[in-house]
């Protein structure tokens, strides 16, 4: 009698057993109605609610980006070209403030993250240089931990923005200084110990190199469309997605999952495309404990370049691609065949879909 | 100071001074250091499924040190809307009921998360998921039946030994008493584990095992009092009117863990089940009719006997099923659990007394014997409900 309540999947499987053993259902034969609601088979048991975006697999409510002090949608386009100068020899220099600060911030409604964020906000400022550019970032650690920001480019070992070199502490100050090499889709992000807890709390960032089309003879169009500010780049769409996911009870497993910070951001309120110009996506993976991530674009196909660092595809028509932790990349596509309509593009892993990263663009004639 | 205020004054010194330390302590918050950026204890305890039309409905219980925010749910690993009623914060030791749209299948497993405000995380199983039975004419009728199955009849049917047992001698008497302390002895231990488990699905805040040996002390306290009001022990009807008593509130308990299984569909019913309680429970009234060995009762007390002891078993698989909550089935099997000790003492007594009358020990080879037996069929019976 003891517990038998509490129910286990043999004890089920035996006493079903037990009821075929026992002969007639003496069971059934007294209420048939009743005894059909036992039947673990009986379909009629499971509701069917209507598929309907805010009427099931969502975080209901809404965030509240104004106490946050970021925006999801502002992230996807917000540049940061920095302080521009021009140094004696006539090379360009951009100059960047960066701070660490602790802040508590709201990654899906209601569900406030203890973050440690660059600038407030999680992911951090889009730095986006041009190659060959200086770089000189002073960086200053408000936080109440040792901080750094080690980028992902060409640069001297004292300028790694790891234990040894670059690393701040609380209170203090150091200034990273680089040239802007190699062009492509890059990050930035804390390399202090415990590096996952660092990372995973929100400590990073992306870090787009535009490549000079003057460096670039052989495929200087598509260096040209790649250069921010130029009348060939105006003509695309482009979009910044930082792949990232919070540990929300620190079990080293994610509890939600997204683009950009916010759970279900883009699926609330899709991201306004117009399908008369081409879109490009800067992909950034920085999704700690789960080894892969991915995105997947409905209803059409794209044109890969992994890491940014070439001008022609490394992956040619796909519509799924996968980047592990740290991986980037720039897609390409064009919606201009398509009926206009919302277009869904999220992980390809249902797992982290349905913990948050599920997006919608909505193309528009 | 009169005669009377005095006592008044000391009284109340105490407790005045206990409220000026509260407020004291509040006020400096001595604490602070050790509290400041800690994050509030939450609990949170599932106490109530339910599988429908409308999806998953749960009825959940905040604990903690402060009122709980239950801001997002997963269903088998899936951020799920949800409507929350009453909505806002949970109070502490606060319930509500929170709306699932979820399609669940039926026979299948599936995995609740609720996510606090704060990032912490409270997880639900539901083992086997089957449509809640709405509160139907046929549903109450069906499970009356069961509730007949398992509890009267084999009361009733254990009671059909009475004119054998009459026949016997002393000797027959002295065994049958035995058996029903061994009966007995495996009902007090069966409920007490009982009784303790449903303790600890209950919220954390009720102290889980206190609300079993509490009302168990207080109801054996209670009952032995009742019993002896008239200054000597029991014996004939009495005692079997005491020994019903307990057994019924033994049934209730069982009601209770067969309704609540049959409701969040750990079990499947089957005629095996049943009848597998019908035998398990035919000694119990052989228990009750023992001490009736001496009398010739009538009819009408007979059926009262059996009334008492079995029909608990229909009341408890009613609530279990329907209106089911683990604290209160903890208190109720520990008030069976005393009920249960003190017709044990009683019977006890009883059975020294009749082997004094015959100028034996109570602690002869026939009684041994008889509690022996009582135990084991007890525990053999209990392998055809226990699978």
């Amino acid at each position: 009698m003891n517990g038998w309540w509490k129910g286990s999947v043999s004890r089920r499987l035996l006493l079903s057993g037990g009821a075929i053993l026992g002969g007639a259902q003496v069971v059934r034969h007294l209420a048939p109605a009743a005894n059909a609601q036992t039947a673990p088979a009986d379909p009629r048991g499971s509701p069917r609610p209507a598929h309907d975006n805010h009427d099931g697999m969502i975080t209901p409510g809404a965030v509240n980006y104004a106490r946050n002090g970021f925006d999801p949608h502002d992230i996807l386009t917000d540049w940061d070209t920095g302080v521009v100068s021009k140094l004696p020899d006539g090379r360009t220099l951009r100059e960047y403030e960066i701070t660490a600060e602790d802040k508590i911030i709201e990654i899906a409604p209601g569900l406030m993250f203890p973050a440690w964020t660059y600038n407030g906000r999680v992911p951090g400022p889009t730095l986006r240089v041009t190659e060959g550019d200086r770089l000189r970032i002073r960086f200053r650690n408000f936080g109440s931990h040792p901080h750094s920001i080690h980028f992902h480019g060409i640069h001297a070992a004292r300028m790694d923005g790891v234990p040894g070199a670059g690393n701040v502490q609380p209170g203090g100050e150091f200034v990273y200084e680089f040239d802007a090499i190699p062009f492509g889709c890059h990050l930035y992000h804390c390399h202090s110990v415990p590096l996952k807890r660092h990372i995973h709390k929100g400590l990073y960032g992306a870090f787009i190199i535009d490549p000079d089309p003057e460096r670039r003879p052989e495929d200087q169009a598509a260096a040209r469309s790649r250069l921010l500010g130029s009348p060939e780049n105006a003509q695309w769409q482009e979009f910044v997605l930082v792949m990232n996911a919070f540990d929300t009870n620190f079990d080293e497993e994610n509890e939600v999952y997204a683009v950009n910070s916010i759970a279900h951001a883009y699926t609330k309120r899709p991201i306004i495309i117009s399908r008369d110009r081409p879109v490009r996506l800067y992909l950034i993976n920085v999704t700690e404990f789960d080894p892969i991530n991915s995105l997947h674009l409905h209803a059409n196909f794209f044109d890969y370049y992994d890491h940014g660092t070439t001008l022609t595809p490394t992956l040619r028509t796909v519509d799924t691609v996968m980047q592990c932790q740290g991986q980037r990349g720039i897609l390409e596509f064009t919606f201009k065949d398509h009926e206009p309509g919302l277009y869904m593009f999220h992980a390809h892993q249902s797992e982290f879909a349905e913990l948050g990263w599920m997006s919608l663009f909505e193309v528009r004639a | 100071m009169s005669g009377m205020s005095r006592p008044i004054f000391w009284a109340l010194l105490p407790l005045l001074l206990i409220v000026a330390v509260a407020i004291a302590f509040m006020a400096s918050d001595p604490l602070a250091p050790f509290t400041g950026s800690a994050p509030p204890v939450e609990e949170l305890s599932i106490e109530r499924t339910i599988l429908d039309d409308h999806g998953i409905g749960v009825r959940v219980r905040a604990g903690g040190s402060e009122p709980m925010r239950i801001v997002q749910v997963q269903v088998d690993g899936a951020y799920w809307n949800f409507k929350q009623d009453p909505g806002g914060a949970v109070d502490r030791m606060g319930t509500a009921w929170l709306q699932i749209p979820y399609p669940w299948v039926a026979g299948e497993a599936h995995h609740l998360t609720f996510i606090t405000n704060t990032g912490a995380l409270f997880e639900h199983r539901i083992d086997v998921a089957v449509a809640t039975p709405d509160v139907t004419a046929d549903r109450v009728n069906f499970y009356a039946l069961i509730g007949l199955f398992v509890g009267v009849v084999p009361i009733a049917l254990g009671m059909l030994f009475y004119p054998a047992l009459r026949a016997g001698g002393p000797g027959v008497f002295e065994f049958a008493l035995a058996l029903t302390i061994g009966l007995l002895a495996f009902l007090l231990v069966d409920t007490l584990a009982e009784g303790l488990e449903f303790a600890s699905e209950a919220a954390p805040q009720f102290h889980g095992p206190t609300l079993v040996w509490l009302p168990a002390a207080f109801a054996f306290a209670v009952l032995m009092a009742i019993g002896r009001r008239k200054g000597e022990a029991l014996s004939g009807v009495a005692l079997a009117t005491s020994i019903a008593l307990g057994i019924g509130l033994h049934n209730l308990g069982e009601g209770l863990a067969i309704g609540a299984a049959f409701a969040t569909g750990a079990a499947a019913l089957g005629s095996f089940l049943v009848i597998g309680f019908t035998l398990h429970n035919i000694t119990e009234g052989i228990g009750i009719a023992a001490p009736m060995l001496g009398e010739k009762p009538r009819l009408k007390v007979f059926i009262l006997l059996i009334a008492l002891a079995g029909l608990p078993a229909v009341l408890g698989i009613w609530i279990g099923s329907f209106a089911f909550s683990a604290h209160w089935a903890a208190v109720a099997l520990g008030i069976g659990a005393g009920a249960i000790l003190q017709v044990i003492v009683e019977v006890s007594f009883y059975l020294a007394r009749k082997a004094r009358e015959r100028d034996r020990s109570w602690a002869s080879g026939t009684t041994l014997a008889g509690a022996t037996l009582g135990v084991l069929i007890m525990y053999a019976t209990a392998f055809l409900i226990q699978v």
